[in-house]
C-alpha cells in the first residue's frame, strides 16, 4: 500500500500527512502526476477557495491525471474543498469549472440568520451504516466541519452521510466505487476521522 | 445538530505551560505538548495555545510546540500571542495549527485580519477580544491584559472584524477573567447576536453550571476555560456528561 497526499499550496497537508502517519503508514507527498503511477491510495485534502484551488491544479497539469484515476475507480479520498471540486461548479467562484466527475454544483447555506462558516462538531446520519467503510465508527458519529460551501450532488445514490445544520440537510459524505469524499476534516476528526481514514486506506 | 464546543486553553511562555497543569498522571505538568496530549485524550474539541510573552523568541519555540502537538493530537489546534503578520500566521499554519488569533496587533492594524484571511480563508483567522464593561450595555476594548483602554466599542469592533473576514471571534470579558465567578453573560449575547461568525466565550468559569449559562443566555457556540480543566476540578468528560443531561448538544466521549 502506498499512499500519496496531492501537494497543491493547500494549507493543511500537513494535518492530513499528520493523522496519515498516525495511522502507522508512512505518506507521499506528490506534486505531479507522473509521481501517481505506483502509488494505490490518493488523497486530495483542500482548504481555501473552489475557484483558487481549481486553478492551482491546472497550473500543475492535475486536473487530467486526477480524472484518469478516479476514471479507473482506483482509491481516492477528497476532503472538504478536496470534495468540492468532484462536481461541475461552485457558486463561490463563478466561472471556473470544478473536475466535473459527479453532476451538481456547489452552493451555500440560506442567508436566514445562521452562523457561518458552519464550524465545529456535528452529526452524520450514515446512508448505510453497514459499509465497512464506517466500520469502528458508530452509526451517528460526530465529525470536525469548517466551511462556508458544499456540494448538492444530483445523483443521490451517491449519498453516503447526511449532516444537519439549522435546519439543513447537505451531504457531508459521498461514496462511489473506491471513491470516498468528505464535507468534514477527518484529519481534524479524533478517533471516528482517524478509523475512517484508516478504513479506507486498508 | 452543530455540536457546544468545550475548549481548554494553555498560556505558555518560553515553551512552558504557565501555572502548570495539575493532572496526576502528568510527568512534566508544564511541557505545553504533554499537556495537550491529555487534553486530547479527554476528547476536548479543540485546543487553544496562547503565548502569553510573545516575543520573537517565543515564536520560534512555539512553532515548534505546535509541531510536535499536531503530529499528536487530532482535534482542530489555535495559536494566539505575539502573531503580528501574514508571515507569522504562515509559520503557525504550516507547522500544524488550523487558526490563527489575533488582539493586540489586529487593533493597531485592522488589515491583518483582511490580509489574513485572504491568504489562507476566513475558517483561518480568530479575532481575539478582550472587553469591559464601560457602562450599561456598553464595552470597551482593551490590550496588554486589560490595562490598556484602546477607545474602541466592543460590538462595533466585533462587527468589524467580521466584516473584515475574521472566521470566529474569540471574547474575553476582562472583568469576570480570573475570578471564577462566572462568564459575562450579557456581553457574549450581546457579541453572539451582533455578528454572524462563531463566538467562544472567555474569562469566568469557575464551575460547569457558568459553562451551561453562557450557552444558553450568553448564546456562544463555545465555551474556554482554563483553571476549571488544569486544575482537575473537571474533566471534560465531566462537562461534556453535565451539558448533556441539561439538553445541550455536545459531541459524546467515546
Amino acid at each position: 500500500m502506498k499512499a500519496g497526499i496531492i501537494d497543491y499550496g493547500a494549507g493543511n497537508l500537513r494535518s492530513v500527512a499528520n493523522a496519515v502517519h498516525s495511522l502507522g503508514i508512512e505518506p507521499r507527498i506528490v506534486t505531479r502526476g507522473e509521481d501517481f503511477a505506483d502509488l494505490t491510495h490518493l488523497i486530495l485534502p483542500g482548504v481555501g477557495s473552489f475557484g483558487d484551488s481549481m486553478e492551482e491544479l491546472q497550473a500543475r497539469s492535475l486536473v487530467d491525471p486526477i480524472r484518469e484515476w478516479i476514471a479507473q475507480d482506483r482509491p481516492f479520498f477528497g476532503i472538504c474543498v478536496g470534495y468540492q471540486l468532484l462536481f461541475e461548479r461552485g457558486e463561490e467562484s463563478p466561472g471556473i469549472d470544478g473536475l466535473g466527475i459527479f453532476k451538481g454544483s456547489v452552493g451555500t447555506f440560506p442567508d436566514d440568520g445562521r452562523k457561518i462558516p458552519h464550524m465545529g462538531w456535528n452529526a452524520a446520519q450514515l446512508t448505510e451504516p453497514s459499509d465497512p467503510l464506517w466500520a469502528g465508527i458508530g452509526e451517528s458519529p460526530f465529525f470536525y466541519f469548517v466551511h462556508s460551501f458544499f456540494p448538492a450532488p444530483i445523483d443521490k445514490e451517491v449519498i453516503a452521510a447526511e449532516t444537519e445544520y439549522e435546519g439543513v440537510r447537505f451531504a457531508s459524505a459521498i461514496r462511489r466505487g473506491n471513491l470516498v469524499a468528505t464535507q468534514f476534516h477527518p484529519e481534524k476528526s479524533q478517533q471516528a476521522g482517524l478509523r475512517l481514514l484508516k478504513n479506507f486506506l486498508t | 445538530m452543530l455540536a457546544k464546543r468545550i475548549i481548554p486553553c494553555l498560556d505558555v511562555t518560553d515553551g512552558r505551560v504557565v501555572k502548570g497543569v495539575n493532572f496526576v498522571d502528568l510527568v512534566d505538568a508544564g511541557d505545553p505538548v504533554e499537556c495537550a496530549i491529555a487534553y486530547n485524550e479527554q476528547q476536548a474539541d479543540e485546543l487553544v495555545f496562547l503565548d502569553i510573552t510573545a516575543s520573537s523568541d517565543d515564536r520560534a519555540t512555539m512553532v515548534d510546540v505546535v509541531r510536535r502537538t499536531a503530529e499528536h493530537c487530532f482535534i482542530p489546534l489555535t495559536v494566539g500571542g505575539g502573531i503580528r503578520s501574514v508571515e507569522n500566521m504562515r509559520e503557525m499554519l504550516l507547522a500544524g495549527a488550523d487558526k490563527v488569533g489575533v488582539n493586540t496587533s489586529a487593533v493597531k492594524e485592522p488589515s491583518l485580519v483582511d490580509a489574513g484571511a485572504k491568504a489562507f480563508g476566513s475558517q483561518c483567522i480568530v479575532v481575539a477580544i478582550d472587553a469591559k464593561r464601560e457602562g450599561p450595555g456598553k464595552w470597551g476594548v482593551y490590550t496588554h491584559g486589560g490595562r490598556t483602554p484602546v477607545g474602541l466599542d466592543a460590538l462595533e469592533w466585533a462587527k468589524e472584524v467580521w466584516n473584515r473576514g475574521a472566521g470566529e471571534i474569540l471574547l474575553t470579558s476582562m472583568d469576570s477573567d480570573g475570578t471564577q465567578a462566572g462568564y459575562d453573560c450579557e456581553l457574549t449575547a450581546a457579541i453572539s447576536e451582533a455578528v454572524g461568525i462563531p463566538v467562544i466565550a472567555s474569562g469566568g468559569a469557575g464551575n460547569l453550571d457558568h459553562m451551561v449559562e453562557v450557552m444558553e443566555k450568553g448564546k456562544a457556540d463555545a465555551v474556554l476555560a482554563a483553571s476549571i480543566f488544569h486544575f482537575g476540578t473537571h474533566t471534560v468528560g465531566e462537562a461534556k456528561a453535565y451539558f448533556s443531561e441539561r439538553g445541550i448538544p455536545v459531541r459524546p466521549v467515546l
